[in-house]
């Protein structure tokens, strides 16, 4: 590979609460500084926007030293400057999209504003090099459960589902709320579902009955999971029975992974598609890892994913999708765009 | 020399330029939603009335508020990382000082003390009060206009007003004087003379944040089948303007 030939792209990414910078060569990971307030929130049991974005403010420096130091670069190496234009928290976007700009405008290089999303997925090409095109990608995050598929991932990307309330990750940190388990949830869970049977209690798959599987095919709901949950614990203490946090635990990750997994096979098969790519902080969850690479072996979809480090959100990601942007020739962001809380993934850069 | 000054602090995004003898180029175009959409295109636009080149730029100012978060915010993620990439200079001037710098000047407070007071929302202003030279005497705080405390709100319905808070709450402010917002062209004007205190480029919050815990959720409506997902985040993102 003529790595030393690709584009320098500086990425960053402020959309919720990881302040982000990587450098990237074509698919040529060479830095990842990320910043996180995930502690901050940890009391309020979430991400509180407005601490984010404090944070993103006093990181967004400092962050960007950290990765020209790790990659061994000068910002006039630099060819090109990617950032995350959405979706995310409004307020955290916009001191990720000013510094960009500013960034941009001062090195005097092209500014690509991108897709939060297609970034996940771009991140993949860091990892196990290029994508073939076209792919399923699931993503389950704190603030994400989709299921996309990206035929071109410079330009071509749709939504095929996504959940209708509480993220995967939301749910696991709710529930472990419910079991009086730290925050972030996520881990805490998959440690004491380690020693708890999946099959004790049979929680809830949202969204697979029948009629649910014909208007919501792709898409997930978990906050029936999460009150089914609620109302087990709740009758148990009732009883004056001790929790079997264990059970509880291994059963809820069950459930999820359960239906996580089921869709996104089901939208391979059914999109005729042999590839799929999984990411999101929720893709460190080990059962989830197991049961997709078991159900995507059993249908002949090869798996691919990510080290942990580039699927929690952070900046290489985003100058991965800058990377794949500048590769194909296309034209910059106009100087003048906004922040998108709200940018639909079929927008992989914006205008 | 080419100084760069911004201010976000309030609904006008300003920019100025100034060469080290006068101002070169300025702009300011009040729109409260807009600061991330205006405020680089706005430099650019500087640059090439003052036929400067990005190059040229040698150091920076920039108004830390206090003013709404998300705004005031994106000034000063400029203005750090302008700085940081070329390594200039980043002067911090507390933006009712830049306002209070115009009214001295302007002299339109006719030679006494006067009160500065910008829109906080929720009912409440940013206020300072200066002395008839411009030093500030009380501030800068966040308040109700229309204080509780009697002995701060007598002393402020007494004094000549300016700032957009004055403009919004007339029966707190006896008299209300120009200007309405903070200029880019007096923040400069005020720093290449030497006339402000400089602090650090970091935020005037003076309050805590919200704590209302996002959904975590990032809506993507809009894109494909799904129609009924809430935007309940992107809300709670927005709101925090
Ligand atoms: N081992 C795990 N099992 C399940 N969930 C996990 C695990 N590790 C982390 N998580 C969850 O991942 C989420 C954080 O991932 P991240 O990609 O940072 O999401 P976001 O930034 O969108 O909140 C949290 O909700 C956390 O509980
Ligand atoms: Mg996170």
């Amino acid at each position: 590979m003529s790595v030393a030939d690709d584009p320098l792209i500086l990425g960053i990414e402020t959309s919720c609460d990881e302040t982000g910078v990587g450098l990237v060569r074509g698919t040529t990971l060479l830095a990842n500084a990320v910043a996180s307030s995930v502690d901050e929130h940890a009391r309020f049991g979430g991400v509180v926007p407005e601490v984010a974005s404090r944070a993103h403010l006093q990181a967004i420096t400092p962050t960007l030293r950290r990765a020209l130091d790790e990659a061994g670069v000068r910002l006039t190496d630099v060819d090109a400057v990617a950032v995350t234009a959405g979706p995310g928290l409004a307020g955290a976007l916009m001191v990720g999209v000013s510094a960009a700009k500013a960034l941009a405008v001062a090195i005097d290089k092209p500014l690509y504003g991108v897709n939060h999303l297609v970034g996940h997925v771009a991140a993949e090409q860091l990892e196990n090099g290029r994508l073939t095109e076209p792919v399923v990608a699931l993503l389950v995050s704190g603030g994400h459960t989709e299921i996309l598929e990206v035929t071109d991932i410079a330009t071509a990307a749709e939504l095929l589902g996504q959940t209708l309330d509480d993220a995967a990750g939301e749910a696991f940190d709710k529930v472990a709320r419910l079991l009086d388990l730290p925050y972030p949830g996520g881990p805490h869970i998959q440690r004491a579902a380690a020693t708890g049977d999946p099959t004790a209690i049979r929680f809830p798959r949202g969204l697979t009955s029948q009629r649910d599987m014909e208007r919501h095919r792709y898409n997930f709901s978990f906050s029936g999971l999460k009150t089914a949950v609620a109302r087990w614990v709740e009758s148990a203490q009732r009883d004056g029975a001790p929790v079997p946090v264990d059970d509880v635990a291994a059963a809820f990750q069950e459930s999820v992974a359960d239906v996580l997994t089921r869709k996104a096979v089901l939208a391979c098969q059914e999109r005729g598609i042999t590839t799929m790519v999984l990411a999101g902080g929720v893709a460190a969850n080990a059962r989830i890892r197991d049961l997709t690479r078991e159900r995507c072996a059993a249908a002949g979809i090869a798996l691919r994913q990510p080290r942990l480090s580039l699927c929690t959100d952070n900046g290489a990601m985003i100058a991965a999708l800058g990377a794949a942007v500048v590769e194909r020739g296309l034209p910059p962001s106009s100087i003048d765009f906004g922040a998108d809380s709200s940018l639909p993934v079929t927008e992989v850069l914006v205008r | 020399m080419l100084l760069l000054a911004l201010d976000t602090a309030t609904p006008a995004v300003t920019v100025a330029l100034h060469d080290g003898a006068r101002v070169v180029a300025e702009s300011t175009t009040v729109d409260a939603r807009r600061h991330t959409e205006l405020l680089i295109p706005a430099v650019l636009d500087a640059l090439a009335e003052a036929g400067a080149d990005r190059r040229d730029v040698t150091e920076i100012a920039v108004g830390v508020g206090p003013g709404p978060f998300t705004g005031l915010r994106v000034g000063l993620a400029a203005a750090t990382t302008w700085g940081a990439a070329l390594d200039l200079p980043v002067r911090g001037v507390c933006s009712l000082d830049v306002i209070a710098y115009e009214v001295v000047r302007s002299g339109s407070a006719g030679a006494q003390p006067f009160a500065v007071a910008t829109d906080a929302r929720r009912r409440e202003v940013y206020w300072a009060t200066y002395d008839a030279a411009g030093q500030r005497t009380d501030g800068p705080h966040v308040g109700p206009p229309l204080t509780p405390d009697e002995h701060v709100g007598t002393m402020l319905a007494a004094l000549p007003a300016a700032g957009a808070g004055a403009r919004l709450y007339p029966a707190a402010f006896a008299q209300v004087v120009e200007p309405e917002y903070p200029s880019a062209a007096v923040l400069a004007t005020a720093v290449a003379a030497s006339a402000v205190e400089i602090v650090e480029p970091q935020p005037l919050y003076l309050r805590r944040p919200d704590v209302t815990v996002t959904t975590g959720r990032k809506s993507v409506l809009g894109s494909a089948s799904t129609g009924s997902a809430s935007t309940g985040s992107a809300q709670s993102g927005r709101r925090q303007r």
